[in-house]
């Protein structure tokens, strides 16, 4: 059975390599991105590396209203959601947070609200179906509130709690909800960073979100070694952390 | 971006053909789509960041085949043009240059240009083979050929010398599409430029064996302290692998990846030379000499101590240069590995060269690290048509020393 895969923040990186995962199986793809030229190339990317179909529906976090249009247009395009990837956000500058209202709250709208949105009618779609998975791109930065980027990390960890109810809630009706945990990865979204060895190149993030997908898993860190330290992590009672800088 | 710049790949180029000091590298792996591919009749249009093996990947498995691949397949499209590499089969296909039909080229001034044998063919022609000093390869456009199945059949001959090299080459050019020879470069004497002989042809249709492509890479996870290529290992090692099969000739049937790239299976092989790291000589002589010219080079060598398992032989054909600066030509063409011993190094090369250049041979930009602008001069009589077409804004760290640029 062909599969049918919505991917929203398709022209980023790990959602890009995800998507060549699903292409290669044969799955009819449809990507939501803001930019329909960038979302082009990528579609004839894909179709190329066989995937039959690969739809571009245009999005815009920032637009409450365009949230249900979108699973609309990607149920009526490929007739039904197997799979459901929400892949786009943006890592804000914690300095610039700090000194504006405006940029914290922008950078959790986008991050945490845009999400949370898409989630209400793509949950209620799949419920309705009775089957299907959603998985949803967090980030480990939202397992302990740490000064160097709480700001994104508040938006990770309160879309993290959410997916963790709504997970609990559509198990029942058949649909799987996984929460992707990414730790460092090398794209575009961290091109400012120096990378050491714990950097993870996005193709490799993207084949383990593939297989987490398939296996019906509910939290996936990648790479694995991050569970570990994100454990640790949230394990250092409050006096000693406070020294650190992290 | 601030000029100078220069496009990367991935970085295969063996010296600084890829790299550009004080100025910028442009990375384009980033530039790894395909755009579309007929099944039909094998056109595949793709960006030039994309990877020969990442084509082979889509396209073997439903009948077809990069018409010409250099040693390795992790390159992109982009390196392969500009550095016009060949393969086993320059006798039959010509270079990479040959089976490209179109391509885009973005300048420095921000236009793009459409290059093809028809539209702007200088520019085309400067491109191919044009180190990147032409301008970033948006796309290019490349016909592949059908192949029935993923296997080879190679048949591999034990020569005794450099003599029963060219007996056999020139009667396997004929009968065999893949042709190469593998030369040990310690021998001296009577066995100067003893060797194995391979020559391939894609498995027809029905072959009745399916080996199976190595399963796992390995890889040299660390530099060793100092070289594990020595003298004694060398000896050593040539001599097994002279006599890795006890007749002289035996043919089997190879999957694909290990008779195109042998060393792709093992990962960083480039560690095994240690700290120092090493230097390649890829040198082509005319023919009308080519016995003499390269027995005097396997003498230098061989009396040298210098050298490595790596060292391959072979006959190029004659079809005319795709570009301007293509390094393939008419004659013989020997590639080895040394480990950098620095000034004996480099007194070897400038020995080797001194041959060469009187035998109107030159070298192998992407293998070079040290070719003086003499014999780059002398060697691509091209040279002063290509400069026309260099893009002002690109440079690279190879072209500023081999035209002598100071700045």
């Amino acid at each position: 059975m062909t599969e049918r895969v919505l991917i929203v923040g398709a022209t980023s990186a790990i959602a890009e390599h995800l998507a060549r995962c699903y292409a290669a199986d044969g799955a009819r793809l449809a990507l939501a991105a803001r930019s329909a030229e960038r979302c082009a190339d990528i579609a004839a990317d894909l179709r190329t590396r066989g995937a039959p179909e690969a739809l571009c529906l245009p999005f815009d976090a920032a637009d409450r209203n365009g949230y249900e249009v979108l699973v609309d247009a990607a149920l009526s395009g490929l007739g039904g959601l197997d799979v459901a990837v929400i892949a786009h956000g943006s890592l804000p500058d914690q300095a610039a947070c700090e000194a504006s209202v405006a940029a914290t709250l922008d950078a959790l709208d986008l991050n945490a609200m845009s999400v949370i949105g898409l989630l209400v009618p793509l949950a209620n779609a799949m419920a309705a179906a009775g089957r299907g998975s959603i998985a949803v791109i967090s980030s480990v930065a939202g397992d302990r509130g740490r000064q160097s980027n709480y700001v994104y990390g508040a938006a990770k960890g309160c879309l993290n709690v959410f997916l963790e109810g709504l997970a609990h809630r559509l198990h029942p009706a058949g649909v799987r909800v996984l929460t992707v945990k990414p730790g460092l990865v090398d794209t575009p979204m961290t091109a400012a960073f120096d990378k050491g060895p714990l950097w993870a190149r996005p193709e490799r993030v993207a084949r383990d979100i593939h297989r987490a997908i398939a296996r019906g898993a509910t939290e996936l860190y990648t790479p694995w070694f991050w569970r570990w330290i994100m454990l640790v992590i949230r394990a250092v009672p409050r006096p000693i952390f406070f020294r650190t800088k992290l | 971006m601030e000029p100078p710049l220069l496009c990367y790949g991935n970085g295969r180029s063996y010296g600084d053909a890829c790299l550009i000091d004080d100025g910028c590298l442009i990375r384009t792996r980033g530039l790894d789509r395909f755009i579309a591919f007929d099944a039909d009749s094998g056109r595949l249009r793709c960006e030039g960041g994309v990877l020969l093996s990442e084509i082979l990947d889509l396209v073997v498995g439903s009948g077809w085949f990069l018409p010409v691949t250099p040693g390795t397949r992790f390159v992109t499209v982009g390196g392969a043009i500009a550095n016009d590499v060949h393969g086993k089969n320059h006798h039959v296909e010509g270079t990479f240059g040959h089976q490209v039909h179109a391509l885009e080229l973005l300048r420095g001034d921000g236009t793009r240009h459409l290059c093809s044998a028809e539209r702007n063919p200088a520019l085309f022609a400067a491109t191919i083979g044009g180190l990147g000093l032409t301008g970033v390869i948006l796309w290019a456009e490349i016909g592949l050929k059908r192949i029935a199945n993923p296997y080879v059949r190679v048949e591999t001959t034990r020569f005794e010398n450099l003599a029963g090299f060219f007996d056999i080459a020139a009667d396997s050019d004929r009968t065999h599409e893949y042709t190469v020879a593998w030369i040990d470069c310690a021998a001296s004497g009577k066995r100067l430029g003893r060797g194995l002989h391979m020559a391939g042809n894609h498995a027809a249709p029905g072959c009745a064996e399916r080996p199976t492509a190595p399963a796992r890479t390995l890889r040299v996870p660390a530099d060793p302290p100092v070289s594990l290529i020595g003298n004694a290992s060398l000896r050593a090692f040539n001599a097994l692998y002279y006599r890795k099969q006890l007749r002289r000739r035996t043919t089997a049937v190879s999957h694909y990846e290990p008779f195109f790239y042998p060393l792709d299976g093992i990962g960083e092989w480039n560690r095994i030379y240690g700290p120092r790291g090493f230097l390649q000589y890829q040198s082509v002589v005319p023919m009308d000499d080519g016995l003499a010219v390269t027995s005097e080079m396997l003498r230098r060598i061989a009396a040298s101590g210098q050298g490595s398992f790596l060292s391959v032989l072979k006959l190029f054909g004659d079809q005319p240069s795709a570009g301007m600066l293509s390094f393939p030509r008419p004659g013989v063409t020997l590639a080895l590995d040394f480990p950098n011993r620095d000034t004996r190094t480099f007194k070897l090369f400038d020995e080797l060269d001194r041959i060469v250049a009187e035998a109107g041979g030159t070298l192998y930009p992407a293998k070079d690290a040290r070719m003086p602008a003499a014999l780059f001069r002398s060697g691509y009589p091209r040279l002063d048509e290509f400069q026309r077409h260099v893009d002002p804004a690109f440079a690279s760290s190879l072209w500023r020393r081999v035209t002598g640029d100071a700045a």
